[in-house]
């Protein structure tokens, strides 16, 4: 920022000093590998609010925990250990993209081609015995390029008394992932929620319509997208706007 | 629509109507000779499909069933949900952290602490919290959610009697459940929706006095159960209706990923108060309910008798809370706990006027921190994070994300009524209609989880 120091520029404004000096790579080295996924501007969230005290051009990344290594501690090893050995049996050796864990809590990463085989897997193997599927979630990170639909399979072993998270992504362009209800059929109603609200396609599901959005309902609602909606309040005089209208913090 | 002249009847709501899918009838009782007629005259006597809702009395709530007869069998069964669908998940992105409760409470009605419960769980962990949420804070916590249970359980009993003609149940049922509510009213200020169970702790103190009602409540509690045994339990009628209908095995509740009572009435017992415990939960002596008929029946059994493990659950947590007084019920984090609790005033619960004093006379750094808290909120590490709790319908959990900041990224429930429906089809058809109702009454669904 200073290469000029002899040319002694005017003095800008806060508010538009490059923020090079925060981007990503010139943040601190964090503790283990970290996932980032899009960037967070200023420091109170609120724009244009005329604020010249410099904390509005703070760039800093949004960072989800990263991939965790060898040995997991626990009974995550193990079945990490049956899912790999069990995998590799049935020649998929690169379906498990990565290992998150984080706040006690596994999380499988799964390419989207090997959900169906590595789901029929998790819940037959014996010493992994995954019976019961909580069902899908879908989020949608819309800065985590090619892989912004995100589906996130919540698995519990009865047997063994073990929770697990299968997580799989797909790119906006293509928003398809295979559907496990052959393995779960609990998850048809999920997999048709999941549809109804973030527009991911999934294959091979017996009948994907929206479940809880009528039938002729443009968009996905919970895609980052879609706007919340909503309408001006009046309310003694004063105008409210609606919810996603007004200053907020994040 | 003009009614065609075949009908007979004098409603003028119901009668018959072409459309270019065939002829449908709108039919409002002791109809039924004026719709056999039209059909046959139709030629068709193979396939009747009903719509059944999702204005129904004996549909437990905005359900709309489509039901494919063939007489009075019911050939397929469909569920067509949505109707009450608000869209909580979306609004509580565009909220802070300690907003969501006040959302997530509404979504399940009849449970609302349950909602909340799981939500703030997940919170808590992200957070990395969980192990400095005050004592008194769990065992309050446990206290409302096993009062809720009471009376989420005494709504199913009463609502699944009605739907059946058995009205004393419905208004014993009721009656019940107006005492569990007023003792909500009691603790919390509100008989539903309370946004009482808080990121930290709970929203407020035990107010005085709180203890001996529920000591009161609990000792006519205890008189009051054996009357739902003994107008039901051997009750002909009753039995007649219930046993063998719904019928569900385990295999099939881990296949359509069924929990709560139904899973129970196979004889699994898988509850997670025991199997992961949460809250303190493995502190309390009480029994995992079970029953091995897999019916409609046994789950009522179950029900039942989880109201007096409750019972006896909320005595342990009384006999506790007496030895707290005056406990902390909120993290003593001070970038998490609110600033302020409310207190009594003359007027009944209004603001801590000492607290007041403090930001506004006082402390210039208290008033920005109120101020900072209060509008912007806390912010939440990035991760994911998902406790389920037993809710009294089954597993309910929330799949909460955070990008690290004031609002949740995302916040997924997994409604036990929304996946326990889906066994509508499984357990009705090849029955009667008049089991169709039993079957989702003992489901017990509640359409504002199921649609969220």
């Amino acid at each position: 920022m200073n290469e000029e120091k002899d040319a002694t520029p005017p003095p800008k404004p806060a508010v538009e000093q490059p923020a090079v000096e925060q981007s990503p790579e010139n943040v601190p080295a964090q503790t283990g590998q970290v996932q980032q996924i899009g960037l967070r501007t200023g420091m109170f969230g609120a724009s244009g609010s005329g604020d010249t005290s410099g904390y509005g051009g703070l760039v800093a990344p949004i960072t989800y925990p990263g991939p965790a290594q060898r040995p997991f501690g626990g009974w995550y090893d193990e079945v990490a250990d049956a899912l790999d050995v069990a995998l590799q049996a049935g020649g998929l050796t690169t379906s498990v993209e990565r290992v998150v864990i984080h706040r006690g809590e596994i999380t499988f990463h799964v390419r989207r081609e090997d959900l169906v085989a590595t789901a029929q897997l998790l819940r037959d193997d014996p010493k992994l015995r995954f019976e019961l599927c909580s069902g899908v979630s879908g989020v949608h990170y819309p800065d985590d390029t090619g892989r912004e639909l995100h589906a996130v399979y919540h698995l519990l072993s009865m047997t063994h008394n073990r929770r697990i998270r299968v997580e799989v992504s797909a790119p906006d362009a293509d928003p398809h992932i295979p559907s496990i209800v052959g393995v779960y059929p609990t998850n048809d109603w999920h997999e048709r929620e999941t549809f109804d609200m973030f527009g991911i396609v999934f294959d091979g599901h017996p009948a994907l319509t929206r479940i809880l959005m009528p039938d002729d309902w443009p968009g996905h609602p919970q895609r980052k997208d879609y706007p919340l909606g909503g309408i001006p309040v009046e309310y003694k005089g004063a105008t409210i706007a609606p919810p996603d209208e007004r200053r907020s913090y994040s | 629509m003009p009614p065609d002249e075949t009908v007979t009847t004098s409603d003028i709501y119901a009668g018959s109507s072409e459309t270019s899918e065939g002829k449908v009838f709108t039919v409002s009782g002791q109809d039924w000779d004026s719709i056999a007629q039209g059909l046959s005259d139709e030629g068709v006597d193979e396939r009747v499909v009903v719509n059944m809702g999702p204005q129904h009395p004996s549909t437990h709530g905005v359900l709309r069933l489509i039901l494919e007869l063939d007489g009075e069998t019911v050939t397929e069964a469909r569920c067509g949900i949505g109707y009450l669908h608000t869209g909580i998940e979306k609004n509580m992105e565009y909220r802070s952290w300690v907003q969501g409760v006040t959302f997530c409470t509404r979504m399940d009605y009849l449970s609302p602490f349950y909602n909340e419960m799981t939500y703030v769980l997940g919170v808590e962990k992200l957070l990395d919290i969980e192990d400095d949420v005050p004592e008194k804070a769990e065992v309050m916590r446990v206290l409302l959610m096993e009062l809720n249970r009471i009376s989420s359980h005494l709504v199913c009993i009463a609502t699944g009697g009605m739907e059946i003609g058995a009205l004393t149940v419905m208004t014993i049922g009721f009656r019940e459940r107006e005492l569990v509510l007023d003792l909500f009213e009691l603790i919390t200020g509100l008989r539903m929706n309370h946004a009482f169970i808080r990121p930290g702790g709970v929203a407020q103190d035990l107010p005085p006095g709180a203890l001996d009602e529920i000591r009161a409540f609990i000792a006519l509690m205890k008189k009051r159960l054996p009357e739902y045994a003994a107008l039901c339990n051997a009750n002909p009628i009753f039995k007649a209706r219930l046993v063998d209908v719904g019928h569900l095995d385990l295999e099939g509740c881990l296949a359509l990923g069924l929990t709560g009572p139904v899973l129970r009435s196979t004889g699994y017992p898988w509850d997670l108060r025991k199997t992961q415990p949460y809250s303190g939960y493995e502190d309390y002596d009480f029994e995992v309910q079970t029953w091995d008929t897999c019916d409609s029946y046994g789950r009522f059994r179950i029900r039942l008798a989880e109201m007096w493990e409750s019972l006896k659950i909320i005595e342990q947590a009384a006999d506790r809370l007496a030895g707290l007084e005056g406990a902390p019920v909120m993290v003593s984090d001070k970038k998490v706990a609110w600033p302020s609790q409310l207190s009594i005033g003359s007027d009944g619960m209004g603001n801590s006027l000492d607290h007041i004093r403090h930001i506004m006379g006082e402390s210039m750094e208290g008033l920005i921190h109120h101020f900072k808290l209060v509008t912007e909120g806390f912010r939440v590490p990035a991760g994911q994070a998902y406790v389920p709790i037993e809710s009294p319908r089954g597993e309910l959990g929330a799949h909460v994300v955070s990008d690290g900041g004031t609002r949740p990224f995302r916040a997924h429930f997994r409604d036990p009524s929304f996946t326990n429906l889906q066994a509508t089809s499984v357990m009705s058809e090849g029955g009667m209609v008049a089991d169709v109702i039993v079957a989702i009454a003992s489901i017990d669904p509640v359409m504002g989880g199921v649609d969220r």
